[in-house]
């Protein structure tokens, strides 16, 4: 019986690595090909370099986000799956040895241009961390910050986007009575959503979410999740994971980066049931990364 | 994320179960067609009583499937392969009935005069044997040709099923007192037809985990 199962073992993994091989030495075509249709993109990415100092970290990365779809970045530790989000609102910019070549086009329009102001792209295209960030200000005044900086608008008007951001990231039950308490007083998961709503509270077009959930609990990254969920009817959503049932979750598309290159995007059904890429594959199973 | 090591050893530990729930099903249907063959009423018992242990491997297996979906979540080739296992299995339990169903027609016929059967009860039951043994084989080896072939055969047993029950109604017809023998017939040939529908699904799930394509339709 055991030489029966070593026999299925082998056969498996012959077969397996047969109908790879075409896919491996196709890797190039294979993110060009599966990448989404020209319709409906929001940000594409074209031939991304990034170096942090002398050392590289992307090479010739393409990746398209569709608007109404969330596409999750999965790959081992050190991939360039957070350097690939932090390009797509010029985060990066905050560290002076760090630098990008290629293209980001936003709604066809480069931003990595320096004509580009940053201030109004952070605004379309926002960022959730790792570990919520809130200010230590208040509940309300947490939310409220975007909101003064970006527009002209009545106190009046300032708390119904507030409400409504807060009730957008599904927190404003929990918190309506306590705004005026510190951000820092609530919860994790409390800070995280309002991290997000603070997101969200400018309207943005773009969230870039860099592993939202790993620092919260599973019931806090539900609700996460649910969000996220949400949000495809408003947003173009981005978020990298290192959690791969969560990409399976949530994500329409997921693209799996591995030493800085981006080795497979596709449909994310297909790719948790049947990557075509042995890399993948290897990695989603565990057998490396 | 799936535990690439200890899922390994799970799947191993699922195969091997799995492997010896379809050597359990395919020699209980050589026996179930044996006693028809022979008008053997201990090999019928047999058969019946064997039905038990094999029910109970194929819980066993369910559970294990389950288990591991639970606690690995597995993705990719290990999803595919726990699928499998799941839908193979609960098709390796319904064959075992109906070769179970064969042993009851035979201790129906045992006692009874020598009947001639309105099919090619040999040919009949060869083509479902081989079916059932090819698409184990398959699924051992892992060849996509083999259980293409499987699927192929399947047309030749429906044929045959069908041609059966024109016999049976002209064999009612001219010999009214021997109808109870023509319904058992009726019942053996039907339950092959079944059998070959069975194996031909166990062939299509192999072509999945292979192939990672649904080519049921």
């Amino acid at each position: 019986m055991s030489l029966a199962m070593k026999a299925i073992d082998e056969q498996l993994d012959t077969a397996e690595a047969k109908k790879k091989v075409d896919a491996a030495t196709k890797v190039k075509q294979v993110t060009e090909s599966v990448k989404p249709a020209a319709t409906n993109i929001k940000i594409s990415s074209k031939n991304i370099n990034f170096f942090y100092g002398d050392s590289q970290a992307l090479f010739n990365n393409n990746l398209d986000l569709e608007v109404g779809k969330v596409t999750a970045i999965i790959g081992p530790s050190g991939c360039g799956k957070s350097t690939h989000l932090r390009i797509l609102n010029r985060i990066f910019e905050l560290y002076r040895e760090q630098r990008v070549d290629g293209e980001v086009l936003l709604d066809g329009k480069n931003i990595l241009s320096k004509s580009v102001d940053v201030l109004e792209l952070r605004k379309r295209v926002g960022m959730i961390f790792q570990k919520p960030t809130p200010f230590p200000m208040s509940v309300f005044d947490n939310v409220a910050y975007g909101l003064k900086m970006h527009y002209r608008i009545s106190r009046k008007e300032i708390a119904e986007r507030v409400e409504e951001a807060l009730k957008g990231a599904a927190l404003w039950e929990e918190v309506k009575d306590k705004l005026k308490k510190p951000g820092m007083a609530l919860s994790g998961g409390q800070q995280q959503r309002l991290c997000i709503a603070r997101a969200i509270a400018v309207e943005p077009e773009v969230l870039l979410m860099d592993e939202p959930t790993s620092a919260i609990d599973p019931v806090a990254t539900s609700r996460i999740e649910e969000l996220v969920e949400s949000f495809k009817k408003k947003y173009t959503v981005a978020i990298v994971t290192h959690n791969m049932q969560q990409a399976a979750r949530i994500s329409d598309i997921t693209a799996f980066f591995y030493k800085g290159e981006i080795i497979e995007v596709g449909d994310t059904r297909e790719f948790f049931t049947n990557p075509k890429n042995k890399q993948t594959e290897d990695y989603i199973t565990g057998r490396f990364g | 994320m799936t535990n690439s090591t200890l899922i390994v050893k799970e799947k191993d530990r699922l195969k091997q179960k799995l492997l010896l729930l379809g050597g359990k099903v395919e020699e209980n249907f050589n026996r179930a067609v044996s006693s028809v063959e022979n008008r053997d009423v201990d090999m019928a018992d047999l058969v019946i009583n064997t039905d038990r242990i094999i029910d109970n491997l194929e819980v066993d297996i369910e559970e294990e499937c389950l288990k591991i979906l639970a606690l690995h979540q597995p993705v990719a080739r290990d999803l595919r392969f726990i699928v499998t296992a799941l839908k193979v299995n609960n098709d390796l339990e319904r064959i075992d009935d109906h070769s179970v169903h064969i042993a009851q027609h035979a201790l129906f016929f045992a006692n009874k005069p020598i009947f001639k059967f309105p099919f090619d009860f040999t040919a009949m039951s060869a083509i479902t044997r081989r079916m059932l043994k090819d698409s184990l084989d398959s699924l051992v080896d892992l060849d996509q040709n083999k259980a293409m072939s499987v699927r192929a055969m399947d047309d030749d047993v429906d044929d045959m099923n069908r041609a059966m029950y024109e016999a049976c109604e002209k064999g009612m017809r001219e010999h009214p007192e021997q109808i109870s023998m023509y319904i058992h017939s009726m019942g053996i040939s039907r339950t092959f037809e079944r059998i070959a529908d069975l194996s031909t699904n166990i062939a299509e799930d192999v072509i999945y985990l292979i192939s990672g394509q649904i080519v049921r339709h």
